[in-house]
C-alpha cells in the first residue's frame, strides 16, 4: 500500500563526502589515506550528509574541511574544540567532528583540547601527529622526540614530548584509541568506533610527514620490519604481540611491561578492557615506550559511556522547564520589587 | 521634649562606608531600593576593593556604596556628599573629604576602637580631636545597640549579632529620611527567608535603628525627598548587568533564537553569567568556558549552528577574544561581545571604572577587521543597547562589540518597565535554498545590507565550507590579489552601510550656542548633570550623546562642524577625541580623567567654562 512505502533513505558513498576541492597536500601526505578512511566510513553510519560538521583549527591537518562536502568550519590555531563545543551544545542534532595536529590540539590549543575531554563534549576529535611543524616547515611540535634536529632546534630538542594518548587518558577522555595511517583498515575500524561513540571520541592517527618527518614511524610500518612493535588491543581478549604473538602484556604495580608469554603464561597476561572506569591501566599501556621507537599500543584503549556535556545542558533547561514553565518574558520583566508611577 | 523640624530637600547624596565585610553594599543598594519604590529617582555608585575580605580597619579594605535620591531625573550619584555613614575609623578618613562642610557624618563609635584608630593611621581620635568639628556628628554605639537588639534571638552567637549592624544603621538613616520601614522589612523577610535566625536578627536591627532616630533626640531634624516626575509606567531598580542579561533575554524573544551566553568569570562582567544561568526555563544556554578565547570560540560556533552566540567580558578577556572576534569578521556571522571596561592596563584596577577599550574595540584586531562598536550610558539603558546590539550583529551578520564600565555595570537606577510591544522586532532569516545557478554561495550578498546568507548546518543541499582564509563568493579559498581587495572593501563597506539604519546623532542645543559637548558611555550621566547647571547658570550649550560609535551616525559630521567649540569629555586619554578629529577635521578638545570612578558634574561644569572662557580670551585678541 502506497500510504506503507517509506522513501528509502538515501544511500550515501565515498565520494557523497568528496568536495569539489582538490586536496593540497604533498604527494604521499599521510593525510590522505586519513580523509579515504573517514570518507568511507561516513555513509555507513545512516546520517543525512547535512548533519555532518568538520571543524578545524590550523596546520596542514585542519585543511581537512575543505575536502569534505559537508558543513565546514575552518577556524583558528588551536581553537577548534572551542568552535565545536559551541556547534554541538547549541546543535545535539549535528554530528561534529575536529580534525587537528600535534601543534593545533597539543600546544597552542592544549587548553581547550584538555577541557573538551574533560567535560565529555559530544565531539570526534581526529588528532593528525606526524612529530612536526609541517606548513611552518619543519620547526619541532609538542611530540618531537627528545634531541631532534629541526630547523628550530639546530642542536637538538630539549622540550619532553606529550603522549596524546597518556594525555587524552589523563583527561579522562570516555573514547580514546590510537591508530596509523599506514593500515587502513584498522584505521577505518578504529574511525567507525569512534563515530558511533557518544561523548568525546579521540583519536591519535600517527601519520607521516614525508616531507619534514619522513618515516617517523618506520618502528612501526610493515614495509620497514615494524610490524613486531605493534600491539593491537581487542576488547576481552589477552594483549599479545610480535611476529608469533610471542610476547605479550602483564600490569605490574600500575605500570605495563612487556614479557615472554611461554615465560609467564597466556592466563597471567593482562585481558584489555576498554570499560575500565579508572583510566590507569590504559594509561600505562599508552606509554610502553615513552622514550621513542618501540612497543606501541594501537586501537582503542578506553570506551565508557558516560553523560555528554550538551545532555546534561538540556536536561538542565527540560528540568527547569518543567519546573517553571517556559519562561516568560513579560513576568520576567515584571519581577522583583516593582512600584508604579502614574 | 526637643522638637524635630522636617527639611525638604529636592535631592541628597548618601555613601554607607565600612570594612568590605560590612555588608555597606547591600545596606546602600537597599536604601537606594526603597527609595526608588518610593518614588525618588535615584543613582547609585557602588565603589568596592577588589579583595574580597581585605583586611579589616585598614582604608584600602574600605567598601563604600553611594546613592543620591533626589525629586527630580538625576543622572549621577552626586559630586559631594550630604551624609556619610562611617562605620570605622578607616571608612571615615577615606570618605570625609568628600563630605560638604556642614553635612551630615553618622559614626559606629563601637568602631573606634584604639587597633582600629591605628589601622587607619589615626594618631588621635578623630571623633575627639576636631577633625569633624564644622560637620553635623551623630555618635551612635550601632554594634552595642545592635548586640542589644538582637540578644534574644535564638542561634545567633555573638559574631553573627555583630553583622547585623549594617541593618541597624540602614534602620537610623531610614528614619532620618522618612522611608517606609514596611518595604525593608518585607525585603529582609524575603531576601532571609532560608535562615530565619538572621532574618530575626536583621530585622530586629533594622526596627532597632530605625527607632533609636526617634527616640533618642539626638538629631534635631529629619529630611524628606519628594517623590521625582517620571515618565508613567511601573519600575522597578536595576543595575546595568541586570538589565543587560534582561535586554540579552528580550533580544533572543525577539529574534526567535536560542540565546547562548558563553564567558569566562571577570569583574566587573561575571554578574551577566549568573544572572543568565539562573534562566534555564527560557532556554538560555550558558557556558563557563575554560578561558576567554574559548568562550569567544563556543559563542562563534553556537552562531554558526543558528544561536544567537554572545560573550560577555572586560579588558584583559577582550584583549584575548580579538583573534576569534577577527575570524567572526571573515566568517560574518553575527557574535555579540559585551566589554565591560574597567581600569587598565594589564590587571589594573579590577573593580574600577574607564572607557578605556574604545580603540581597542575599533580597532584591536590585525588586518581590516571593521566591526560596528556601540556603548550603553546607564544601567537601564544597557537593556535597550542589548536589544540594538543584537539587531545590528544579526542583521548584517557580523560580530559587534557593546561597551558597557565598570560603574553602570554595578550602579543601580530606575528602570521604566518596556511592554513586549515596545521591543523592536528582529527578524532573522535562515537561507534554505540555492542562490546561484542551482549551487549555494556562502558571500553571495544581500545587495542592500551586504549580508551575507546564514545557514543552518543541517539543511540539505546548502553544504559548504567558511573559514579563516579569503574566500570568494562562491566560498572557494581565493588568493587572488583583486579578490582579496574586494573582500576587504566590501566587508568595510557593510559596516559603514549601518549607518543608514542607525537614528541620527541627537543634538541638544541652545539657540547660540558656542560649545558643543560630545560624550559617549557612562559619562552621559556626569555630563548631563554638568550641561543643565551651566544652563542654569545662563551659559547656552550643546550636546550630542553617542550611542553608535562605529559607524558614527550619519550627520555627526555636520553637527560637530556647526559649533565653533567642541569638547569630548571621556574616562581615558581621549579616545573618542581622535576618531572626531580624524573623521572630521575638527579641532576638538578633551577633557580626560582615569580616576576609576564617574566625572564629577561640577569637574565637568569648570572644564567645559575653560573651552568656552579659552575662545573668549582668543576673541578678545
Amino acid at each position: 500500500m502506497a500510504d506503507q512505502v517509506t522513501k528509502p533513505a538515501v544511500q550515501l558513498s565515498r565520494k557523497d563526502f568528496a568536495s569539489e576541492v582538490e586536496p593540497r597536500w604533498c604527494p604521499g601526505c599521510g593525510d590522505y589515506p586519513i580523509l579515504a578512511a573517514v570518507q568511507s566510513v561516513l555513509p555507513e553510519l545512516g546520517i543525512p550528509r547535512e548533519n555532518f560538521v568538520f571543524v578545524s583549527g590550523i596546520g596542514c591537518s585542519s585543511r581537512f574541511p575543505y575536502y569534505m562536502n559537508t558543513y565546514g568550519v575552518h577556524g583558528i590555531h588551536g581553537r577548534a574544540p572551542t568552535l565545536a563545543t559551541g556547534i554541538a551544545t547549541a546543535r545535539p542534532d549535528l554530528q561534529v567532528w575536529v580534525a587537528t595536529g600535534d601543534g593545533d590540539a597539543l600546544s597552542i590549543g592544549g587548553n581547550h583540547f584538555i577541557h573538551a575531554m574533560r567535560r565529555n563534549v559530544n565531539i570526534r576529535i581526529i588528532l593528525f601527529n606526524n612529530r612536526i611543524y609541517g606548513l611552518t616547515k619543519g620547526q619541532y611540535s609538542p611530540t618531537s622526540e627528545l634531541g631532534k634536529i629541526t630547523k628550530s632546534s639546530p642542536f637538538g630538542v630539549i622540550d619532553r614530548p606529550f603522549n596524546p594518548v597518556s594525555l587524552a587518558l589523563g583527561a579522562e577522555a570516555t573514547f580514546v584509541a590510537r591508530t596509523v595511517d599506514f593500515d587502513r583498515q584498522h584505521m577505518t575500524e578504529v574511525l567507525r568506533r569512534a563515530a558511533h561513540h557518544k561523548g568525546t571520541a579521540f583519536v591519535e592517527v600517527l601519520q607521516n610527514c614525508v616531507v619534514f618527518n619522513e618515516g617517523a614511524y618506520d618502528f612501526l610500518t610493515p614495509r620497514a620490519g615494524g610490524l613486531a612493535y605493534q600491539i593491537r588491543l581487542e576488547h576481552g581478549k589477552p594483549v599479545r604481540f610480535g611476529p608469533k604473538g610471542e610476547k605479550g602484556i602483564v600490569i605490574r604495580g600500575g605500570r605495563a611491561e612487556v614479557v615472554d608469554v611461554e615465560e609467564v603464561g597466556e592466563e597471567n597476561l593482562y585481558v584489555h578492557d576498554e570499560t575500565l572506569e579508572d583510566p590507569s591501566v590504559h594509561f600505562a599501556l599508552s606509554r610502553l615506550t615513552p622514550d621513542g621507537a618501540g612497543p606501541t599500543a594501537l586501537g582503542v584503549f578506553r570506551a565508557v559511556r558516560k553523560p555528554t556535556y550538551d545532555e546534561l545542558m538540556h536536561s538542565q533547561i527540560a528540568a527547569a522547564q518543567e519546573k517553571l514553565g517556559p519562561g516568560d518574558l513579560e513576568r520576567l520583566l515584571r519581577s522583583g520589587e516593582t512600584w508604579k508611577v502614574e | 521634649m526637643g522638637t524635630v523640624t522636617v527639611q525638604e530637600l529636592d535631592s541628597v547624596v548618601i555613601r554607607f562606608a565600612g570594612d568590605s565585610g560590612d555588608g555597606m553594599q547591600l545596606t546602600g543598594e537597599r536604601f537606594g531600593n526603597v527609595s526608588g519604590i518610593l518614588g525618588n529617582d535615584i543613582a547609585t555608585f557602588p565603589d568596592f576593593p577588589a579583595e574580597i575580605r581585605a583586611p579589616a580597619g585598614t582604608t584600602y579594605g574600605v567598601s563604600a556604596y553611594q546613592v543620591q535620591i533626589a525629586d527630580y531625573d538625576v543622572t549621577t550619584p552626586g559630586d559631594t556628599l550630604d551624609v556619610l555613614v562611617a562605620m570605622n575609623p578607616a571608612a571615615l578618613k577615606v570618605h570625609l573629604p568628600d563630605v560638604v562642610r556642614g553635612g551630615i557624618v553618622i559614626v559606629n563609635t563601637d568602631g573606634f576602637t584604639q587597633h582600629n584608630l591605628d589601622r587607619a593611621g589615626y594618631t588621635s581620635n578623630p571623633l575627639e580631636d576636631g577633625t569633624l568639628q564644622g560637620y553635623r556628628v551623630y555618635r551612635i554605639p550601632m554594634t552595642t545597640l545592635t548586640l542589644e537588639a538582637v540578644k534574644e534571638v535564638e542561634g545567633i552567637g555573638k559574631k553573627e549579632a555583630e553583622r547585623s549592624k549594617n541593618f541597624f544603621a540602614l534602620g537610623v538613616v531610614s528614619w532620618l529620611f522618612g522611608r517606609n520601614p514596611e518595604v525593608t522589612e518585607e525585603w529582609i523577610r524575603q531576601k532571609f527567608r532560608s535562615s530565619p535566625a538572621v532574618m530575626e536578627a536583621n530585622l530586629k536591627a533594622f526596627r532597632a535603628g530605625y527607632h533609636y532616630g526617634e527616640t533618642a533626640e539626638i538629631f534635631e531634624a529629619v529630611y524628606r525627598v519628594k517623590p521625582a516626575r517620571l515618565e508613567p509606567g511601573l519600575y522597578r531598580n536595576i543595575t546595568g548587568n541586570q538589565a543587560m542579561a534582561l535586554g540579552l533575554v528580550a533580544a533572543a524573544h525577539q529574534a526567535r533564537l536560542t540565546l547562548y551566553y558563553a564567558s569566562y568569570p571577570i569583574t566587573p562582567a561575571s554578574d551577566l553569567l549568573h544572572e543568565l544561568a539562573r534562566l534555564k526555563n527560557f532556554g538560555v544556554k550558558t557556558f563557563q568556558a575554560e578561558d576567554e578565547i574559548a568562550a569567544a570560540g563556543a559563542a562563534l560556533g553556537a552562531s554558526y549552528g543558528g544561536a544567537l552566540g554572545v560573550t560577555g567580558t572586560s579588558g584583559p578577556g577582550l584583549d584575548l577574544k580579538q583573534e576569534t572576534i577577527g575570524l567572526a569578521v571573515m566568517l560574518e556571522l553575527p557574535l555579540v561581545v559585551i566589554d565591560n571596561q574597567r581600569g587598565g592596563p594589564s590587571t589594573g584596577l579590577p573593580t574600577k571604572s574607564e572607557q578605556t577599550d574604545l580603540l581597542t574595540a575599533l580597532f584591536g584586531r590585525h588586518g581590516e577587521a571593521p566591526l560596528p562598536v556601540i556603548a550603553a550610558y546607564s544601567p537601564a539603558h544597557c537593556f535597550w543597547a542589548a536589544l540594538e546590539a543584537v539587531r545590528i550583529a544579526l542583521k548584517y551578520r557580523t560580530p559587534l562589540i557593546l561597551l558597557s564600565d565598570g560603574y553602570i555595570a554595578n550602579a543601580s537606577e530606575p528602570f521604566r518597565i518596556p511592554s513586549l510591544d515596545e521591543l523592536p522586532e528582529i527578524a532573522v532569516s535562515f537561507a534554505s535554498e540555492p542562490n546561484r545557478d542551482g549551487e549555494f554561495w556562502p558571500y553571495l550578498r544581500d545587495p542592500e545590507t551586504l549580508a551575507r546568507p546564514w545557514v543552518l548546518p543541517g539543511t540539505p543541499g546548502l553544504e559548504h565550507r567558511v573559514g579563516g582564509l579569503e574566500k570568494d563568493e562562491r566560498g572557494r579559498v581565493s588568493y587572488d590579489f583583486a579578490n582579496h581587495d574586494r573582500m576587504v572593501k566590501t566587508r568595510a563597506e557593510k559596516v559603514r552601510r549601518i549607518a543608514r539604519d542607525i537614528p541620527p546623532a541627537r543634538l541638544d542645543a541652545d539657540g547660540g550656542a558656542e560649545l558643543l559637548v560630545v560624550s559617549w558611555g557612562s559619562t552621559w550621566g556626569s555630563v548631563a548633570a554638568a550641561v543643565r547647571r551651566l544652563r542654569e547658570r545662563g551659559v547656552r550649550m550643546a550636546w550630542t550623546h553617542l550611542v553608535h560609535l562605529n559607524p558614527l551616525p550619519p550627520n555627526l559630521g555636520e553637527v560637530v562642524k556647526s559649533f565653533p567649540k567642541v569638547v569630548v569629555p571621556e574616562n581615558n586619554l581621549g579616545q573618542l577625541l581622535k576618531v572626531i578629529r580624524a573623521e572630521y577635521l575638527v579641532d576638538a578638545k578633551g577633557v580626560n580623567s582615569v580616576e576609576g570612578r564617574p566625572f564629577r558634574a561640577s569637574d565637568l561644569e569648570e572644564a567645559f567654562l575653560e573651552v568656552l572662557g579659552e575662545r573668549a580670551a582668543e576673541g578678545a585678541r
